[in-house]
């Protein structure tokens, strides 16, 4: 075995490299996380499945070397719904970004976190629609410069973490590409906790975002979500928002239990219709 | 294979044609499904709703049919036998879907209960106008196959029939009822599962270093694999080459959409379902399908009554259509008329294969309600004069 392979490598489809994303991009950084993940939560790595959606980061389904597919715009929430449903034994992540997973997927998110699916979303939020050229998003902060709101962002932005909290979420976190162990961490909570999972990463677009808005590039970037976050586990989520250069609220807010969807439906139909029902295979060990 | 017993309700039954397209896709194997509700389809989501939780199925309502419409896509790739349901409005909310199915090769059923449109039009009754929207509604070029119903029967036996088709060729089969057919209450006679014939989803053999994805099998048909089993086979909608991976190049494209069509249209006389009822010696064939196909029957009779030679051809099979057999009719037959619910859509298929050979006259209904038998007659008497 050579030496000098990097232990990422076994997890990335190498026949596929050079990947298409941006030097400085954040996106990267969270599949080096993930794989690493892979291994520190010791789950049968063949039985993960990742899902994506459509844009820059929906491209990571077609990096990673696991059963992975990659959906339409905005779907990949109901998709990985199914795939579960259809094989419970599955553990099933969604990476996709803020654009796919709460703009024209906004009714699957909320629908999703509500009936506590199965289901480890990582949401890569870098704040604008980046592979269709920087316009604006259900992110982006009030002010910001985009395509599509050229004299500056008049949009109330979503709050995501409180948006996953209040919808139904039983494990909602915030962490920044910088915040590399953590994110990893983060990952590997979520692997092994049954129930709809919210991870929000939030990445560096210097290509579009960060340099319309003149906010530096990814170094500085970097160094922004090291200076300017503050980690508070627990944070009440409705004031994580986030605006343009402040501060960046991170860290684990909420970690609850409630039963998963097909766990709700063994239960509901256990009760109802006794020896009649067949149950359900849940793939959740508690 | 034959079916699994837990999925066949055998009996002689007294069903709508909903409620048969259910019992229909139960017996074919579907275990999972997920819908949302519209008029006139929700009987099917609703026995479905009812009768999974009882065969160890499930039946998960969704947030919309766009939802549905890929929840059951992943169903399929977890390695479930799955369906949607919907009409009108849902239907035109999954036609991406249906392109993302194509794409993907993905087998699976898409039941239609035809409504009249456009738009919110007549939710509570009959049409035909979605046909062409079933062949071409999702952007980009592709093959579906379509299949007409025209009695609660029909519905049981047709919907198993569509199950099939899916696993066969990979590709989304779209059940095209309409509202009169999924509404009206006949005897369905369901067998026992072991005289019920289906077909399973054939996994590949390879092993996972060997296997290629998208790479054409019989029937110009890939492969497929299971799910968690170490091949880590990737599925996306871009343009893909025989590993499965994105190849943005007009090549790829070629060698993908090409097989996509072909794989349908280059086998649709081994698949062509056709009733023909005394065309033999017939000068006028009625060329009509679902519920229309009925209507004709009537026709028919009272056309052969008073001497006429009279036939009617039922595509039962609509997409793809069966060419051969009806250029066959078309150098022997005067007039082809078409009735169908809508302004003229099947029709330009049987004219286009009739190529000028016979006059095809096409007699248009908004939907709403069904042609008139006597009307139909009148137009035969008109062309045969």
């Amino acid at each position: 075995m050579n030496e000098h392979v990097n232990p990422v490598e076994r997890f990335l489809r190498m026949d596929r490299m050079p990947h298409i994303w941006c030097p400085g991009c954040g996106i990267g950084i969270v599949v080096n996380c993930f794989t690493r993940a892979l291994v520190q939560s010791g789950v049968d790595v063949d039985k993960v499945a990742v899902v994506s959606g459509i844009g820059c980061t929906g491209r990571i389904a077609g990096y990673i070397k696991l059963d992975s597919f990659h959906t339409t715009h905005g779907r990949p929430l109901p998709f990985a719904t199914g795939l579960k449903v259809g094989n419970p034994d599955l553990k099933v992540t969604v990476f996709s970004g803020e654009g796919d997973l709460v703009s024209i997927g906004g009714n699957h998110l909320i629908h999703a976190a509500r009936r506590n699916t199965d289901i480890k979303v990582f949401c890569v939020n870098n704040f604008t629609y980046a592979m269709t050229g920087g316009q604006v998003g259900p992110t982006s902060p009030l002010h910001s410069i985009a395509t599509t709101v050229p004299y500056g962002n008049y949009d109330m932005p979503f709050n995501l973490p409180f948006l996953a909290e209040a919808t139904g979420a039983v494990y909602v976190a915030r962490w920044t590409t910088y915040h590399v162990r953590q994110l990893t961490n983060a990952m590997v909570e979520t692997l092994n906790k049954p129930g709809f999972c919210f991870v929000e990463i939030i990445a560096p677009c210097p290509t579009i975002y960060l340099r319309r808005n003149r906010l530096g590039d990814g170094l500085e970037a970097m160094r922004h979500y090291k200076q300017d976050s503050k980690i508070v586990p627990g944070a009440n989520t409705r004031d994580v928002g986030m605006d343009l250069s402040g501060p960046i609220v991170v860290g684990k807010f909420v970690d609850k239990d409630r039963p998963t969807l097909l766990e709700a439906m063994n239960q509901e139909y256990g009760a109802k219709l006794g020896k009649e029902y067949v149950p359900f295979p849940t793939g959740v060990q508690r | 294979m034959k079916a699994d017993p837990k999925g066949v309700l055998t009996g002689i039954h007294f069903l709508d044609g909903d409620h048969a397209c259910c019992e229909g896709a139960l017996a074919a194997g579907c275990r999972v499904a997920f819908g949302y509700p519209i008029t006139p389809s929700t009987e099917i989501v609703e026995r479905m709703a009812m009768r999974l939780p009882l065969i160890g199925g499930a039946f998960i309502q969704m947030e919309d049919e766009l939802a549905a419409s890929i929840a059951i896509q992943g169903a399929v790739w977890g390695g479930r036998k799955s369906m949607t349901v919907s009409s009108g409005p849902g239907i035109s909310l999954m036609m991406e879907h249906i392109g993302l199915a194509a794409m993907t090769e993905t087998p699976c059923v898409f039941v239609n209960v035809q409504r009249a449109g456009p738009s919110t039009g007549l939710p509570t009754l009959p049409a035909q106008a979605d046909m062409m929207q079933a062949r071409w509604g999702s952007h980009g070029d592709y093959e579906i196959i379509a299949i007409c119903p025209n009695s609660p029967q029909e519905c049981f036996d047709l919907a198993i029939h569509a199950f099939n088709l899916a696993e066969t060729y990979r590709v989304p089969v779209l059940v095209m009822m309409d509202e009169s057919v999924g509404h009206m209450t006949e005897r369905v006679v369901i067998p026992n599962a072991e005289s019920i014939d289906v077909v399973p989803r054939r996994f590949t053999k390879s092993s996972p270093d060997t296997y290629l994805a998208y790479e054409p099998k019989d029937n110009r048909v890939p492969e497929l694999a299971p799910v968690g089993e170490g091949y880590h086979f990737h599925v996306t909608g871009l343009t893909h080459d025989d590993r499965g991976y994105p190849a943005m190049t007009a090549e790829a494209q070629e060698r993908l959409v090409r097989r996509l069509v072909e794989k349908i249209r280059n086998n649709a006389n081994e698949m062509a379902m056709i009733e023909e009822t005394q065309t033999e010696d017939a000068e006028v064939i009625l060329v009509a399908y679902g519920i229309t196909s009925r209507v004709v029957l009537r026709t028919l009779q009272l056309a052969r009554k008073k001497g006429l030679k009279v036939g009617v051809f039922r595509p039962v099979i609509v997409w793809p259509f069966p060419e051969r057999r009806l250029r066959e009719l078309a150098e022997k037959t005067k007039v082809f008329v078409v009735p169908e619910l809508n302004y003229g859509q099947v029709v330009l298929e049987v004219e286009r294969l009739v190529g000028g050979k016979a006059k095809t006259i096409l007699v248009p209904h908004g939907g709403g309600g069904l042609h008139d038998p006597e009307d139909l007659l009148r137009v035969v008497e008109e062309a045969l004069r």
